[in-house]
């Protein structure tokens, strides 16, 4: 059941995607979800839907892997769907009891739920398709400049980069404890909500005690390999902006002002 | 963490095989606790350790073994007495880069000490600190994982690695530092046999066609007969150091240290207690076999 | 023969059904053990053990198949199930790491107490666990997180000891110990098979250590049951076990060896006292010729 979270899982390839600079991939991810909440009508979201299986395509990424990442949000996806029917005023449909459906509100739940759909497709194509050092690296450098207000960018990269990498050992570390405690007798899914609470406890404490463990270790063994913060660090694969990448940017911001434009008139 | 100086030794110097390397005066180690008292884990040590050498180190839980190992890079410093690593002493706080760039470290649980998501990028990391321009590092990546054999895994995701192929990894990113020595804290305790059989013989090729001394610490007696050198420690005091042969010739001693030594050396020492006379040693199954052999087929055998 | 106190029945499973990772972990495998027996299961990694023990206390649903305890399917119902999982208690690897309670006290209660016993019950089980285990009174008393690894190590055993289980399963309850620490283990859990007259399962890649301490070994290759028999039936496979990537023990190695330069040992030796014997008994028979 936990396995099947995929965030920030990593599918190394050689599309034209996966050679793209981080950095313009991350400002155009950007780029897109302004697009994103600025349509308005299906023209504007059609762009936005065509855009994005232009990239797919392109990435190579699966379908299904995309659609498996959706797994965990059906629930927001059917609540924003419900909230939004219910929640519009318009030209009704039909109502059953107090509830009345509308014309407007079928519509302005069917675009949300696109919206989302599309925002989180386009941020797992980022990271299926960036190795997450290549991602941080790229956050790493966009947010250079803070690092004349004393922002510690670097380290803050470092975290992100190392959280990634355990996020599947502690996933698998997870099931590991709650199966040997299951064997114990504990009970992870019936009784009451404060019975559930409760029976975490042999869970969670065994999980932030090797947490701890794995990151003493880790970090004694990144002293080892000589790790003294970001000074003077060169990269193996250090970020090259070449002409394709600004190609690229430069497509994902006219497409973001164009979308801009055609919502600013209703479309 | 403290922000340390640059190393200003880049250059590789040229190794020379004999000299020594690791130079332990008087060590003394304890950890203050709680209460105030502070037992010994490291009592008075002296040891050298010379280059090109393969040395293992056995002991029980608890003996120090692991303490002494972080002693050879300044992971930990001494509480008293020195250690020198290349005639550089550990506790310079500005010779430390210099120091660990040369004494590699392995740990004995390998998803610990795995830094990036992608394998080549975690070989990466300890030049990538040490600021080796970007082809360079490209060069020692490519030539680390190939030297343990792990090329074509360049590009996978280490968590989906098997045991001993991770500690491969972890082998491979301790070379790009291009070190002179390794040392290996129980790399295979945690593997299973054929995990443990890829990375015994990847040390053992390193250490015979690299030249890189290595530094085993195990619990496995049949690890530690393939050393050339074999030191057994016991309360934080070198209880034993000799050859292999030497030192599992007192199987009565280790047991009581809480040691074993490898069955066919329990063998022999079984047949010498019952009044067979064993003239050799024999550390491994194929020169047990040969004496045993050479015991049944020869009539000079009885005991007399 | 009597019923046996666990069987899997043409018991398979399948890791990722529907997907690229599909992974047949275990095919068709007929596995039983009797009451009171004491059975090593070796295998390589990614044979299939770590999923064969965790059918065997419904940890894990089969795919297709049945899992039997005294003869009765345990996915029967929920209840079975879940009693189940105290009759047959799992020992995991590196079992320290599940510790969790303030003293080592509690936390051996922890699969006692969720079994729904009185508190009578519960103490004189807790301590006859500490008992079996060899942990004193005071260590009863202390934090699990400040005991030695190999303490630790038995305070979990005993964690599922106390439960009482008819079979005890245990996935490499020696590794990474030194060899005190690992007899000391062995020992225990010789000692709770003997006393408690339960069923033993053993997982380990030490072939010297199931050869001393199973009846019977079990070898796993791919998902199926590649060998099953007494260690020397087992052992007589050294070239099969060999390419398994699993050997044998290393006084078996050396008799081999022997015998394929034509000196007449015995082949089914596999600890160094059996050697001794064997190659005594030898020169004995040699006796008669002038030395």
């Amino acid at each position: 059941m936990l396995k099947d979270i995929t965030l920030g899982q990593f599918f190394p390839g050689n599309s034209p995607i996966h050679r793209l600079d981080p950095r313009a991939k991350l400002v155009a991810v950007i780029a897109y979800i302004v697009a994103l909440f600025t349509s308005q009508g299906f023209l504007t979201y059609g762009i936005c839907f065509v855009a994005l299986a232009i990239v797919v395509k392109v990435s190579t990424v699966r379908l299904k892997a995309l659609v498996k990442g959706m797994k965990p949000v059906v629930f927001i996806l059917v609540f924003t769907a419900v909230v939004n029917i219910f929640y519009a005023t318009g030209t009704p449909i039909f109502s059953i009891g107090f509830l009345t459906v509308t014309y407007e509100g079928l519509l302005r739940a069917f675009f949300m739920v696109i919206r989302i759909l599309m925002m989180i497709s386009c941020t797992f194509l980022l990271t299926y398709t960036t190795s997450p050092l290549a991602l941080t690296d790229g956050l790493e450098s966009l947010l250079g400049p803070l690092k004349k207000l004393h922002v510690p960018v670097h380290e803050l990269a470092m975290i992100m980069s190392i959280a990634l990498r355990f996020i599947p050992t502690l996933i698998e570390e997870t099931d590991k404890i709650m199966s040997a405690q299951r064997a114990r007798g504990a009970d992870f899914e019936t009784g009451s909500l404060v019975q559930r609470a409760k029976a975490l406890v042999p869970l969670l404490v065994p999980l932030f005690i090797s947490a701890l463990r794995r990151a003493d270790e880790l970090a004694t063994a990144m002293e080892c390999r000589c790790y003294h913060g970001g000074d003077g660090r060169t990269r193996m694969n250090e970020l090259h902006y070449r002409p394709a990448d600004t190609v690229f940017l430069i497509c994902a911001i006219l497409f973001a002002v164009a979308v801009a434009v055609l919502g600013a008139f209703g479309y | 963490m403290a922000k340390r100086n640059a190393p200003k030794r880049q250059i590789q110097r040229p190794s020379n095989p004999g000299s020594p390397l690791i130079r332990v005066e008087d060590l003394t180690f304890y950890y203050t606790d709680a209460a105030g008292a502070a037992p010994a884990v490291l009592d008075h040590l002296n040891l050298t350790l010379t280059e090109g050498s393969f040395t293992a180190i056995l002991g029980r839980n608890g003996s120090g073994k692991s303490t002494l190992a972080k002693h050879c890079n300044g992971i930990l410093l001494p509480s008293g007495g020195k250690v020198y690593v290349d005639g550089m002493d550990t506790a310079d706080d500005n010779l430390l880069l210099d120091i660990r760039r040369q004494i590699g470290m392995v740990f004995q649980n390998p998803d610990n000490q795995i830094v990036a998501s992608v394998v080549e990028e975690d070989v990466a990391f300890a030049p990538e600190n040490l600021g080796v321009p970007s082809k360079e590092i490209r060069r020692r990546v490519d030539e680390a994982l190939a030297a343990v054999g792990m090329s074509s895994f360049a590009r996978h995701a280490p968590h989906l690695l098997s045991g001993g192929q991770k500690q491969r990894v972890a082998i491979a990113g301790v070379l790009a530092m291009q070190p002179r020595c390794i040392v290996l804290d129980e790399p295979t305790a945690m593997l299973d046999p054929a995990g443990r059989g890829e990375v015994l013989s990847t040390i053992r090729k390193l250490n015979r066609e690299k030249g890189i001394t290595v530094v085993l610490i195990t619990h496995h007696m049949d690890e530690a007969a393939q050393a050339d050198r074999l030191i057994v420690m016991h309360r934080g005091r070198i209880a034993k150091d000799g050859t292999p042969a030497e030192v599992f010739r007192d199987v009565e001693g280790l047991r009581a240290m809480g040691l074993e030594v490898p069955q066919p050396v329990a063998l022999l020492d079984e047949l010498r207690k019952a009044g067979v006379s064993v003239s050799r040693e024999a550390l491994n199954v194929e020169d047990c076999a040969i004496v045993l052999a050479d015991l049944l087929r020869s009539g000079q055998t009885c005991s007399q | 023969m009597s019923v046996p106190i666990l069987e899997t029945v043409h018991l398979s499973h399948v890791y990722s059904e529907g997907t690229p990772f599909r992974h047949v972990a275990l095919d068709d495998v007929h596995f039983a053990v009797q009451p009171g027996e004491y059975v090593a299961v070796i295998g390589r990694t990614g044979s299939g053990k770590s999923t064969l023990i965790q059918h065997c206390n419904g940890l894990l649903k089969p795919t297709s198949g049945q899992v039997l305890f005294s003869g009765e399917d345990i996915w029967s119902s929920k209840e079975r199930t879940h009693q189940v999982r105290f009759q047959v208690g799992l020992v995991f690897q590196y079992p320290e790491y599940q510790l969790f309670e303030e003293t080592v006290y509690k936390d051996i209660a922890f699969g006692p107490g969720n079994m729904g016993l009185p508190e009578e019950e519960i103490r004189r089980r807790v301590l006859e666990a500490a008992h079996f285990t060899g942990l004193s009174d005071d260590v009863l008393e202390r934090s699990p997180f400040d005991l030695s690894g190999g303490q630790k190590r038995r305070a979990a055993i005993a964690g599922v000891i106390a439960m009482e289980p008819q079979v005890l399963i245990l996935d490499e309850p020696t590794a990474g110990l030194d060899p005190v620490g690992a007899k000391q283990i062995l020992d225990n859990i010789r000692a709770y098979h003997q006393e408690k007259k339960a069923a033993v399962i053993l997982v380990s890649h030490s072939m010297e250590e199931v050869a001393r301490e199973a009846q019977r070994l079990v070898v796993l290759r791919e998902g199926k049951i590649a060998l099953d028999g007494s260690p020397e039936e087992v052992f007589a496979h050294g070239d099969e076990l060999e390419s398994m990537g699993l050997g044998v023990p290393a006084m078996t190695a050396v008799f081999a060896r022997l015998r394929a330069m034509g000196i007449d040992v015995p082949a089914s030796v596999y600890t160094v006292e059996q050697a001794r014997d064997a190659v005594l008994a030898a020169l004995r028979r040699k006796e008669g010729r002038p030395c």
